[in-house]
């Protein structure tokens, strides 16, 4: 598929001819200088973006014939995501943050508080649910933002620089966290330049000028 | 996403920035304050007015010499001055079955003098009749005698203020006044009632009605004024009154009868179109109120751009989107008209206390109206920021801090 932008008089190819196939549940990264178009990639795997030509089929269904409306009903059930800068809603506690989508979805109060526990203790911030994003470190957004990535049950996870801004320490953690949710069946994107991180995934695809130039699938034994 | 979440979203957002909120608030409210407080005033003085009237009575009329109409007919070729009231029209009216009381009125000024104590004062010349007609009171001693209006007699009742004036607190009754150069016995003295259709009934001196005319030396009368049997009566006598005078005076139509409930009703919708005309002055408050509202958004869908991008990728719908802040600005401005009504209502309460004669009211309508222009302005001032945020593209809006 093609995305192209229109800057001006000029069309930029944000993405040249990309071809990909994820299957179920695997790890993937993708590695590129800026601009490469990693991350206008990870949007379109996240519907956020529309590509300019070409079909973007999800779990075999076909989202780019979708409207705006039920795209974002495919990104509410289908996808979760992790940001580089974490955009939690700051007058908002941490249980409230990861409870959104749940309430955008209309699940009852009782279901909902119940999930958000459960959501918040797996990744140990059951004693900062009532904390707000201010109150909490990088590493603690962070899991909060995982936690909000995973309250749907998505089947994918979209991680872009989930590290990028957390100290090497607290980065470990959400890395090992994210693919602890991988190991469980849920497939993983992450977009990163961080090569030490990208090599971690199981299949490396590096991008450059839109075009993807490696695609390499390590051994599965390893 | 349902309605209580949204709602709650939404308080969430506006308690979120607490000083913005609070400014849209004071705007709105006092948007509504001004509209309902300024409607409370126009009611007053409607009610005032009409209080004042039906004090009098609701069935009296006023005959005036000389038509106020135009009759559409040729501009006559001599000059042709109306016909004078005189005393004899105004007695042949009594006999009319739907009029009740009649009391000729003659008005105007001469200097009153007692003890080398001297001032000019309006003289009213009338009959025992007037007394209830213009239901006065009498503070001392007793009202003009009933006896032959044609003729005079030499006793006069003062008002209250003449009273103090000229008196202090000195007994007036049975003392002799000089009006011009005659002298009159003080009978009674007006109870202490203010003004009463402008005419400031405790500033005059009332004598009979042919005294009156010799001391000013004429023939007519200022004007008459009498009372129906009732009020079924009232379009009768009119009719009635019309009828005779015209008999009297060769056939022409040369007098006017005003009733009171003319009068009444003209004033009655002058004091409404200005009551509207200044709610409608301070609805502008309430547009403006409304564009601060669509300003405060429109910064807000700006400095939460992020947010609603985060919104929309984890799988807010526009149309979620839009809600919510259409919710935002409904909330506003209920809130705020709902202030506005507590500051219009303790605004009257002051009133009050300032102003006891003064009968302000808030006006039902107004308290409607507000509040629905309120809202209704919010919300519409509130599409456009809110149709801005659900149009705002995820990928841009996240891609800044």
């Amino acid at each position: 598929m093609d995305r192209v932008f229109r800057v001006g008089e000029e069309e930029v190819y944000a993405l040249r001819d990309v071809s990909l196939n994820l299957d179920h549940g695997e790890y993937t990264s993708v590695m590129g200088p800026s601009g490469s178009g990693k991350s206008t990639l990870l949007n379109i795997l996240g519907l956020l973006d529309r590509p300019t030509k070409g079909t973007y089929q999800l779990e075999n269904d076909d989202t780019t014939s979708l409207s705006d409306e039920d795209q974002a009903l495919v990104r509410r059930d289908r996808i979760g995501f992790v940001f580089q800068f974490f955009h939690l809603i700051p007058r908002l506690t941490a249980a409230e943050n990861v409870e959104l989508p749940l309430i955008l979805a209309g699940i009852d109060p009782k279901e909902r508080k119940t999930r958000v526990t459960q959501a918040l203790a797996v990744l140990g911030l059951k004693d900062r649910a009532r904390h707000r994003p201010d109150q909490l470190s990088g590493g603690q957004r962070q899991r909060v933002a995982i936690a909000r990535a995973t309250i749907m049950r998505p089947s994918i996870i979209l991680a872009d620089e989930p590290t990028g801004n957390l100290d090497r320490h607290s980065g470990g953690d959400v890395i090992e966290i994210l693919e602890n949710l991988n190991k469980s069946g849920i497939s993983l994107v992450i977009v990163t330049h961080d090569p030490a991180l990208g090599e971690r995934a199981r299949r490396n695809i590096i991008m450059t000028d839109g075009r993807i130039i490696s695609d390499k699938t390590r051994d599965p034994v390893l | 996403m349902k309605i209580e979440n949204t709602f709650i979203f939404s308080i969430r957002a506006l308690s979120g920035y607490p000083a913005r909120t609070l400014l849209v608030l004071l705007a709105m409210s006092m948007g509504v304050a001004s509209v309902m407080l300024l409607t409370s005033l126009g009611e007053g003085a409607r009610r005032y007015v009409n209080r004042e009237f039906t004090s009098l009575g609701t069935h009296i009329l006023f005959v005036l010499p000389g038509r106020s109409e135009t009759t559409g007919g040729p501009p006559p070729l001599l000059g042709q001055t109306p016909r004078d009231l005189t005393l004899d029209d105004a007695l042949s009216l009594a006999k009319n079955p739907s009029i009740g009381k009649v009391a000729p009125i003659v008005v105007g000024s001469a200097p009153v003098s007692w003890n080398e104590k001297d001032r000019e004062v309006t003289i009213l010349g009338t009959t025992a009749e007037m007394f209830e007609i213009r239901q006065l009171a009498m503070g001392q001693g007793r009202f003009l005698p009933v006896q032959d209006p044609s003729r005079g007699s030499g006793v006069a009742v003062i008002g209250y203020k003449i009273k103090k004036e000229i008196f202090q607190n000195r007994s007036a009754l049975g003392e002799w006044i000089r009006i011009q150069d005659r002298r009159f016995q003080v009978i009674g003295v007006l109870a202490k009632k203010g003004q009463s259709l402008g005419l400031d009934m405790s500033d005059l001196v009332i004598i009979p009605v042919a005294s009156a005319q010799s001391l000013f030396n004429t023939s007519s009368l200022f004007r008459i004024m009498l009372e129906a049997k009732n009020r079924n009566d009232v379009k009768a006598a009119k009719e009635a009154v019309l009828r005779t005078i015209k008999e009297r005076h060769d056939g022409e139509d040369d007098i006017t009868v005003i009733t009171q409930d003319a009068i009444l009703s003209t004033f009655d919708r002058i004091l409404t179109a200005l009551t509207l005309t200044v709610a409608g002055i301070a609805a502008i408050s309430l547009a403006v109120a409304g564009i601060l509202i669509m300003n405060v958004m429109l910064i807000s869908v700006s400095q939460r751009k992020s947010e609603i991008g985060l919104l929309k990728a984890i799988g807010a719908t526009g149309s979620q989107v839009l809600w919510a802040f259409l919710t935002e600005a409904a909330i506003l401005s209920m809130t705020g008209a709902i202030l506005g009504i507590f500051i219009a209502y303790s605004g009257v309460i002051v009133i009050i206390r300032l102003f006891p004669d003064f009968p302000v009211h808030i006006p039902l309508w107004s308290i409607a109206a507000s509040v629905f222009t309120a809202q209704l302005t919010g919300i519409l001032f509130g599409v456009l920021p809110a149709r801005r945020a659900a149009g705002l593209d995820p990928v841009m809006a996240l891609s800044r801090r």
